[in-house]
């Protein structure tokens, strides 16, 4: 489960985090490190074993359909850090 | 009457009502030792007079014989990891720069409610992973204890500036959060009491989410009673969180009347961990016989999962986390960096955003997820997380509570540790088993390390049971009879 | 008749199997209080946790989870006792937690099946592979500014029931069967309104092909939000056509997804990504399991209202209707309801007749849906009564009934007016029929040389002599008799 440059490079650019160049093998190192350090779960036997689904023994609450929020755009787009006519503005996106 | 931010919440509650002083003085006291403490760093922002204003409330509203609660006109710091409406809230990241919530996390909106009064934002590790305090964009927190060569030493972590400030006497309590041990960890280091409680006990809705089905809000406090004040306070459903506990409230200040004659109590061998300090083995057992003298049984029991918990917890959480801060992407709120194109836009804010424990939390989180490793990593953690759930389930048909030490150490210098994330993450290794558990755990202070630093016990009990921790802790917190305080 | 794609070296089947997104009717959305309806002005409908911000969490709403299982009951589908929400993680600016709250491996609803009705009366079952709920996203609007996309969260959090055929269709018409089946029957529950001009309602075509005769699957591509009936046919078309003719230049269409250009026919690639999307699903931990019981599932299950093919049945078997007559009734609940309205009391086959003939053509040349009717079903009611007591004959009512389309107007007071009440007097048409025979002796020749077809010039001629209003049956019965003599 050793991880080289080129896949590091990966999880930065689907984690949408920008790692410099230099720092991409002292990353790869530390983060094989840690991922060494888990295999060790590996020795478990968890054969028909249910994964945990929550520590909460409760059922999912449901509710109402009732409008609750929202109406108030100004609130919401108050912490934006570009904003326009209302909207929420970004670089263009190409799709 | 600048003594007065050494009080403890039930003591002032009582010099409140006898009109021995106000709730301004208290908190004017209060606001004068953070101010003559700011080398602690303890306060990410500091809200002198949103907290006068507060007080002023609660002189009017005892005045008027409307006391909201125990709470009301106490001066606390609330973890800067809780919205709080029109007040900075920043994670202690550069992410979140200039945030302002527009509105009030459930748990600081209860707290308010009751007439507690907020002093400031306590720093935090960012998003709260750290076992140290010192990944915090707003710079370390330094422990108000002293090495023994004066070195400044580490409060712990992620709380803290909330155990910090509690233990330095700038505010009469706090409020933490707690995934794998942020609450009882520094609360260890720092010589004072820290509660985790049961999972869904106190809403989650405002608090900025680390791990979704770890994350717990909890009382720091200097006693156990204040912590039982407190939790009264915090906790309670939430509609809101879907996660969030439907059972009703005991008085959790009664839970202290009891005592632990015939109580049982648990101790597990599996946290006799290899190289573990003497001197932390010599406190357990002394721990384990203040129980036994009032009373308690003391039962050797297994709790045979207990050295899968840490790697786990860093499969699970950092999972949930890389998702959870996923949203904090530059577009509606917080730091925005440009880019030529909206994917550079993210990866340059969020590059540039996250410190680096947090980057390597949610690349190992994203990793752990993904294509292909999803079965041999997340599932599997998932089910030996059922398993350890379990070893406690069996345990409480045998025992009522579970005693452990806090923390493998007392409070280690800043700098120490630093350079291998690995190191830091073995902090936790006494109190992440509960969190995976959902099981509450306290930690009160027992004793001194030879070099003088506060060293804490940990009382684990069964879900919703905190009545019995908090029984049990404080029977052994009047055989500790722990009074040491930092710089003395 | 199956869809064959001729190629060179071999004759090609089509394979199709559609991915719909249905918005739920509901107030709210599926996780937060956001109001759900469509349109408003922008991030007017956005509440706390669609804006993606910190600390916020969902709370499942009650009735989506209704319409999701009414919605799998109306598709004959195995409704999951269990099922449980996961995050789909991928980043884009309309997405403001970075990952969509959706469900995996664990969905409401499982296996089912759609009866397609298909031309010359042909019927096909299509499998239902599984319906799941799931968060909308938002909208992003690239084309307001030059270098900026205007991100609109209004829409964000709405649910979707996310509806995954099997692969079972083979043509274009099949698939184009399934939408409108799809959409007739959200509609009579209900659960969606199934409009894919205002996006309500969103198709995805996965396409592939392969040699005719054999059962593999290859390579298909996914043609995206394709929104109305007419271009998804239109794009499996070309997409298969093009599949074909790459198996034919020797090389394999890349597995991808693409888009349908509606202007030129065609898809095309979407830009190509360096890197494919890796969703890391994983249970939601802000939620817990959705567990229904038996009981909550059989009150929806008595609750459904008649479907549209248990009514087709119905009318084929208490109302005689042909099963194609019946399916174009039942299509649309409001073309059904107004149809039994008419029938009520009534000859079914006249009714049905006039509905889908003479109505449906009507409101097709005005352009007006049913719910603008000019004539009302009581009206229309009026009109065939006055066809089946005698008053008017068949042909006279199509005037009345135009009349009535362009004017309104009770048809009781059309006839009269116009004095357009039939002739039924013996005597009166007798002596039209005798006039016509006596002025044309030719034709009387000829009818008697053999020529019987000749017969309808008589009663045309009659007909006009009597302005339309002698009742063709006696007007045959007469000339017949008296030219037989």
């Amino acid at each position: 489960m050793s991880l080289d440059k080129a896949t590091v490079k990966n999880i930065a650019f689907l984690a949408r985090i920008n790692v410099p160049e230099e720092d991409l093998d002292p990353l790869a190192g530390e983060l094989n490190k840690i991922l060494d350090w888990v295999e060790q779960l590996g020795e478990v036997n968890t054969d028909g074993v249910e994964p945990m689904a929550s520590v909460s023994n409760t059922t999912l609450p449901l509710r109402d359909d009732v409008v609750t929020g929202g109406g108030q755009p100004e609130k919401v787009l108050a912490n934006a850090p570009e904003s326009e006519k209302g909207f929420y503005t970004v670089p263009k996106v190409v799709e | 009457m600048s003594d007065l931010s050494k009080l403890t919440i039930a003591k002032a509650r009582d010099g409140l009502t006898k009109g021995d002083f106000t709730s301004v003085e208290l908190t004017e006291s209060c606001l004068a030792a953070m101010t003559a403490n700011k080398g602690l760093n303890a306060f990410i922002t500091e809200t002198p007079e949103i907290a006068l204003e507060r007080a002023k409330q609660s002189d009017a509203r005892r005045a008027a014989g409307t006391v909201a609660s125990g709470m009301d006109g106490v001066p606390i710091a609330v973890k800067d990891l809780f919205c709080t409406e029109g007040v900075l809230t920043t994670a202690a990241s550069h992410i979140l720069d200039g945030y302002t919530p527009v509105y009030e996390s459930t748990v600081s909106a209860k707290l308010k409610t009751d007439g507690a009064v907020m002093l400031g934002k306590a720093n935090l590790d960012e998003f709260a992973m750290g076992s140290a305090n010192v990944t915090s964009y707003y710079g370390n927190v330094v422990n108000p204890w002293k090495g023994k060569d004066g070195k400044d030493l580490v409060p712990g972590g992620s709380s803290g500036g909330s155990a910090a400030a509690v233990a330095g006497d700038l505010c009469l309590a706090a409020t933490g959060t707690d995934t794998g041990g942020s609450i009882r960890q520094p609360a260890s280091f720092c010589g004072i009491v820290g509660l985790k409680p049961t999972y869904g006990r106190c809403s989650r809705w405002g608090i900025i989410a680390f791990a979704s089905s770890l994350d717990q809000a909890g009382p720091m406090t200097k006693t156990v009673r204040d912590a039982a004040i407190m939790l009264q306070s915090m906790a309670g459903h939430d509609p809101k969180d879907s996660t969030s506990a439907p059972h009703a409230l005991p008085n959790f200040e009664d839970a202290l009347k009891g005592d632990v004659k015939g109580l049982k109590v648990g101790i597990p061998k599996e946290y006799r961990v290899d190289g573990m300090p003497s001197e932390i083995e010599a406190l357990w057992k002394k721990g384990a016989n203040w129980l036994k003298d009032a009373g308690a049984e003391i039962v050797d029991i297994s709790l045979p999962h207990t050295k899968y918990a840490l790697p786990v917890y860093y499969i699970v959480a950092p999972a949930e986390a890389s998702a959870n801060l996923a949203r904090y992407d530059g577009v509606r709120y917080g730091l925005r960096v440009d880019g030529q194109s909206i994917d550079e836009m993210y990866m340059n804010t969020r590059g540039e955003g996250f410190g680096k424990e947090v980057q390597r939390r949610v690349m190992i989180g994203t990793y752990v997820l993904s294509a292909g490793y999803y079965d041999a990593y997340y599932r599997k953690a998932q089910q030996i997380r059922t398993l350890i759930a379990k070893d406690f389930t069996d345990a409480y048909q045998k025992v009522d509570v579970i005693l452990t030490p806090t923390a493998p150490s007392a409070a280690f210098a800043i700098g120490e540790n630093q350079n291998d994330p690995l190191a830091m993450y073995l902090n936790d290794v006494f109190t992440v088993p509960a969190s995976l558990a959902g099981i509450p755990g306290m930690s009160i202070p027992a004793g001194l390390s030879e070099n003088g630093l506060p060293l804490g016990l940990q009382l684990l009990g069964k879900s919703f049971d905190e009545e019995t921790v908090l029984r049990a802790a404080g029977v052994m917190e009047q055989a500790a009879a722990f009074t040491a305080k930092p710089g003395q | 008749m199956s869809y064959i794609i001729q190629g060179e070296t071999c004759d090609w089947e089509v394979v199709i199997g559609l991915e719909v997104h249905c918005q739920v009717t509901s107030k709210s959305k599926l996780f937060s209080g956001g109001s759900a309806s469509f349109g408003g002005a922008p991030n007017d409908h956005v509440d706390l946790l669609d804006a993606g911000l910190p600390g916020m969490l969902p709370v499942v709403n009650a009735h989506c989870v209704e319409q999701a299982v009414r919605t799998g009951l109306g598709l004959k589908a195995q409704i999951n006792k269990r099922s449980v929400f996961s995050r789909k993680n991928y980043f884009y600016a309309d997405m403001p937690l970075g990952y969509q709250i959706s469900q995996y491996d664990q969905p409401i609803v499982g296996e089912g099946t759609i009866l397609l009705e298909l031309e010359g009366g042909k019927t096909k079952e299509v499998g239902i592979e599984r319906l799941h709920l799931e968060a909308d996203a938002g909208k992003s609007m690239h084309d307001q500014h030059p270098t900026k996309t205007f991100v609109d969260l209004n829409r964000a959090g709405v649910a979707l029931m996310e509806i995954v055929s099997k692969p079972d269709m083979r043509t274009p018409e099949e698939a184009g069967a399934y939408l409108r089946k799809l959409r007739s029957i959200v509609r009579y529950l209900e659960t969606c309104d199934g409009n894919m001009d205002e996006g309500s309602m969103r198709c995805d075509a996965n396409v592939s092909v392969r040699p005719v005769g054999s059962d593999e699957l290859r390579t298909r591509c996914e043609i995206k939000n394709v929104n109305s009936v007419r271009f998804v046919m239109q794009a499996i078309e070309y997409e298969a056509q093009r599949h074909v003719e790459l198996y034919d230049e020797g090389e394999e269409p890349i597995q991808e997804t693409r888009l349908f250009d509606s202007n030129a026919g065609t898809t095309r690639s979407m830009r190509s990504k360096e890197h494919a999307h890796d969703y890391r699903y994983f249970p939601e931990p802000d939620l817990l399991p959705l567990d229904l019981t038996d009981e909550y599932i059989q009150n929806i299950q008595a609750s459904l209202p008649e479907l549209p093919d248990e009514r087709r049945e119905r009318y084929v078997n208490d109302f005689g209707l042909s099963s194609i007559d019946a399916g174009v009734l039942v299509a649309e609940k409001e073309n059904a309801a107004y149809f039994e309205a008419v029938a009520k009391g009534r000859d079914p086959k006249l009714a049905a007749n006039w509905v889908t003939t003479n109505l449906f053509g009507a409101l097709k040349k005005i352009g007006k849906p049913i719910s603008e009717s000019p004539v009302s079903a009581e009206d229309l009611g009026k009109l065939l009564d006055l066809i089946s007591n005698d008053t008017i004959s068949g042909r006279i009512a199509k005037d009345v009934f135009e009349e009535m389309v362009e004017n309104g107007g009770d048809p009781e007071k059309i006839v009269e007016e116009k004095g357009l009440k039939q002739i039924t007097d013996t005597g009166a048409i007798e002596g039209i029929v005798d006039d016509i025979i006596a002025k044309n002796p030719d034709q009387v020749a000829q009818f008697k040389g053999g020529n019987e077809k000749i017969i309808g010039w008589f009663v045309g001629q009659v007909m006009k002599m009597s302005q339309g209003k002698a009742n063709p049956g006696m007007v045959n019965k007469l000339l017949k008799d008296k030219l037989s003599d």
